[in-house]
């Protein structure tokens, strides 16, 4: 197997080799989109099992898809009617869904840590789909994919991270994924939802978003969780819309090629505008494309595929 | 596990004029080059098609479009051979609906890519037909599939490993026998 390890738990244990070893794979695995028959029979046999504790539309849909389309058997646990609410321990259920014959399983915990946990006790593969505020890497590969399919590169780029860094996976493993293949990463937000620290992640701080727009060449423009206001993070959703929202006149300053990006959903005029969002830098949608085809060449990579060399047959 | 060479069996002329020899053919069954396309299977596959192409349109003046197919996420062994090549794109700029399609891989050996590829083409299409042209015939199939065209037929054992060499991927043309010294399977199995 070309992954290093059985199971993709962060961006932060990949390998730049890895990372990009996962890029193009993604790249054929887009082509079945122009497609009328979108069906490969990769993983006939395998069972994939979607083990979500937290509400997802894109991330568990584009994992179902992934799966449907390399012809693997998936299935979805819907935790809220699943033994979960009896007590089941989340090794329990791990081992259950192994014992049931899950080859891999991709799960979204609220709690840091979860699928490494299950990882650990599991011969399957483990998929982290976001765990707590650690890390979101089938999010991270899919922005690095966008990334690079526009840009052509990553190594030099000056991207941009708005929001709330603090309580973002999405930031952490874009960051992780970023710095190791070259970019400038600019880390932006209020000061009360940036981490103490961050720099020594290879990050730069900038609280005025402005200045950071400034010669960027990606915007990635993170969710606000509107709860956070009622913690007292920020003063007013419509504070921090003034001073961090991405509108057009602020992405006038900026590089006429930049790319507006999302992992959604949007609070539509909080963090950004409807107009950017929908407008001609915005590949938001193009984003979630992009999750299905990465997220395909994970499957394949981890059920073995993706060594070098060449098949007689 | 260490391959040794047995023989040498074609040089640059040799595949030269296999290759010519099969442009002929391809015409002749065809009645002409009409609607023909070809599809190359990555990676030696698609030198050859190009080959092909070049001439026949030398031949007839017709010139034939060209597609690059990878069938590696066809395969429906991925757990059961030991060696899984990583993916590349397929690049057929055609659409390949009611065109008669040569296939063209270098090798014919169990037949298994040659199922996936056929599998690969009848999801972007339905070709009106597909036709197979290889350079070497090694036998051992495994599914009921045979080419319409060979360049040379090449009785092997299993242990042994045709590596077909182009000069547009490995700098020259030849094609040579290769055996695994020590007493063991063959690798590449499948």
């Amino acid at each position: 197997m070309p992954l290093k390890s059985k199971d993709v738990l962060g961006l932060e244990d990949l390998s730049v080799e890895e990372i990009e070893l996962i890029l193009q794979t993604a790249e054929p695995c887009k082509q079945i989109f122009t497609r009328d028959i979108k069906k490969l029979p990769t993983l006939r046999g395998k069972t994939m099992v979607n083990l979500f504790y937290e509400p997802s539309t894109r991330t568990r849909t584009s994992f179902e898809l992934a799966g449907k389309w390399m012809s693997a058997d998936v299935t979805n646990i819907a935790t809220a009617s699943s033994s979960v609410v009896k007590g089941e321990s989340l090794k329990d259920t791990a081992r259950t869904l192994e014992a049931l014959g899950a080859n891999i399983i991709v799960i979204r915990h609220q709690m840091a840590g979860a699928p490494h946990v299950i990882a650990r006790c599991v011969k399957a593969s483990v998929i982290n789909a976001g765990d707590g505020m650690h890390e979101h890497p089938t999010q991270g590969l899919l922005d690095l994919y966008t990334i690079r399919e526009h840009k052509g590169r990553i190594a030099g780029l000056k991207v941009v991270i708005i929001g709330d860094i603090l309580h973002s996976r999405v930031a952490k493993s874009n960051i992780w994924g970023l710095t190791k293949l070259g970019a400038e990463v600019t880390v932006c937000g209020p000061p009360t939802l940036i981490p103490q620290g961050i720099e020594r992640m290879g990050v730069n701080v900038e609280y005025d978003l402005d200045v950071a727009l400034r010669g960027a060449d990606v915007v990635n423009i993170l969710r606000i969780q509107l709860e956070r206001q009622k913690k007292g993070l920020f003063p007013t959703i419509r504070e921090y819309s003034r001073l961090y929202g991405v509108n057009a006149k602020r992405l006038r300053a900026a590089r006429p090629d930049i790319l507006v990006m999302h992992p959604g959903p949007a609070n539509l005029g909080v963090e950004i505008t409807g107009d950017v969002a929908e407008g001609v830098r915005s590949v938001i949608h193009e984003q979630v494309t992009n999750g299905v085809a990465v997220r395909m060449a994970l499957l394949y990579l981890l059920s073995g595929g993706g060594a070098s060399g060449e098949i007689a047959g | 596990m260490a391959l040794v060479e047995k023989a040498r069996i074609m040089d640059s002329d040799g595949i030269r004029r296999a290759t010519m020899r099969i442009a002929h053919e391809i015409i002749e069954k065809n009645k002409g080059a009409d609607d023909l396309s070809f599809v190359g299977i990555r990676t030696r596959g698609f030198p050859l098609a190009k080959r092909l192409a070049e001439a026949i349109q030398q031949i007839e003046g017709t010139k034939l479009p060209v597609g690059i197919l990878d069938i590696t996420l066809y395969r429906d062994d991925l757990t059961t051979i030991a060696v899984q090549p990583v993916v590349h794109k397929t690049e057929i700029p055609f659409d390949v609906s009611e065109k008669k399609i040569i296939l063209v891989d270098d090798v014919l050996y169990t037949g298994r890519t040659i199922r996936a590829a056929m599998d690969a083409l009848m999801d972007l299409g339905r070709p009106r037909s597909i036709q197979l042209a290889v350079l070497i015939d090694r036998g051992h199939r495994e599914l009921p599939i045979r080419a319409d065209y060979i360049g040379k037929n090449v009785p092997t054992s299993r242990r042994e490993v045709i590596s077909v060499r182009l000069a547009e991927i490995d700098g020259s043309d030849e094609v040579i026998i290769q055996e695994f010294s020590e007493n063991s399977s063959h690798p590449c199995q499948s």
